[in-house]
């Protein structure tokens, strides 16, 4: 499976996954507690510079991950401007890109296995609760290896649909998806019994 | 043991798979994705505390950078943007719903499980997701509620399609329903 970390090398990446989120959270809290339009600026420059000091090409990777934002920019901007308020709406979205831009960026630039050996050490008090480390370590596994398997088997039922309906698929196709999902769960379960189980 | 964990991790899966898949539409033409009612049936099928790790499960691999959200979003970013409180509200409604559905009676279930996704999938979840609305975009709740509007006629649908599938599969695969085992 494809994750979101950029192939394109960075000197990010060599930086350690601990310090970089450590970062994160305390740049992210600076930025929504600071609040003027100043700072938002300021903030969403430095966070445009640290996507272009590696390359143009970084650059144009990061603004693709924002994509999704622009239809809340659009909203708050005309919102604002109606309301005659435009520079909060300015504010707001400067913040908004510089909070999620900056959190993209750690995303980016951190490998899978790092960002899990980070969270391993922050789960370990829930130990506690009854949160076996070897069992969520399965469970992810599962959930990764299986994804792309769903989504390959329901492709399939909705190309067996369109060869029997000229409809479109519908709702009709979640059903037999669910279905699937079960079966395959009741599968894996034998099978991780059949090993010796998880005890 | 070994069965709980081979089904939070595969309804995980599920719900990643049902954003992924290309846009199924669900009604009136209208192609909303199918994510939510993926968490939706986690709760009415998997019931509470067994839905909620599946979804507690599915935001970790979202967070660690995967791109299981529909559309193919993920990474810590999505933690911070405006649509972050409906993460949040997909923990919550998976535990609310899966509450419910556990302690329904058996007869009406199909009626019973659609009001059930009503009140988990759709109060909660959207109370979450206009709370953070609010929040990141610096609104007030009423002025959330608008933007989050548009997207709740298409969440009945999913609610109705919620409460058949379970009901269906109570007959056709009853162990298999947890909730209701």
């Amino acid at each position: 499976m494809i994750s979101l970390t950029s192939e394109i090398r960075t000197p990010y990446h060599t930086w350690r996954a601990r310090p970089k989120m450590l970062a994160l959270c305390f740049s992210t809290l600076l930025i929504t507690i600071a609040g003027s339009l100043l700072w938002s600026f300021a903030a969403c420059m430095a966070v445009f510079s640290l996507y272009l000091w590696p390359g143009l090409a970084f650059l144009r990777q990061g603004l693709r991950m924002l994509r999704p934002l622009w239809i809340f920019v659009v909203v708050v901007l005309i919102w604002h401007w109606v309301t005659g308020a435009l520079l909060q709406g300015f504010e707001i979205s400067l913040r908004l890109v510089a909070c999620v831009g900056l959190a993209n960026l750690v995303t980016m630039t951190t490998r899978l296995d790092d960002m899990l050996t980070v969270t391993e050490g922050l789960l370990r008090p829930l130990g506690r609760f009854g949160l076996d480390p070897k069992r969520l370590s399965i469970a992810l596994a599962l959930v990764i290896r299986f994804t792309p398997s769903l989504v390959e088997k329901g492709g399939k039922l909705i190309e067996a649909w369109r060869a029997r309906s000229a409809k479109r698929p519908g709702w009709r196709i979640v059903l037999p998806f669910s279905l699937i999902a079960i079966d395959d769960a009741e599968h894996i379960s034998d099978a991780l019994r059949a090993r010796g189980g998880l005890n | 043991m070994e069965r709980n964990l081979s089904f939070i991790a595969l309804f995980a899966a599920l719900i990643a798979a049902l954003g992924l898949i290309p846009k199924i539409d669900m009604a009136f033409g209208v192609p909303i994705t199918a994510q939510s009612l993926g968490v939706m049936l986690c709760g009415t099928i998997l019931g509470a505390r067994r839905g909620f790790l599946a979804v507690a499960l599915f935001l970790f691999l979202v967070a660690l950078g995967l791109p299981l959200l529909a559309g193919g979003r993920g990474g810590l970013g999505v933690f911070v943007s405006p649509t972050a409180g409906y993460l949040v509200g997909f923990l919550l409604s998976a535990l609310v719903v899966g509450f419910i559905v556990e302690r329904l009676p058996s007869h009406h279930l199909t009626l019973g499980v659609s009001l059930a996704a009503i009140v988990g999938g759709i109060g909660v979840m959207h109370i979450c997701g206009i709370v953070g609305m609010a929040i990141t975009l610096n609104k007030s709740i009423g002025e959330a509620t608008m933007l989050a509007l548009p997207f709740i006629p298409g969440d009945f649908v999913k609610a109705i399609v919620a409460g058949f599938i379970t009901s269906t599969l109570v007959k056709a695969r009853p162990e298999a329903v947890l909730s209701r085992a």
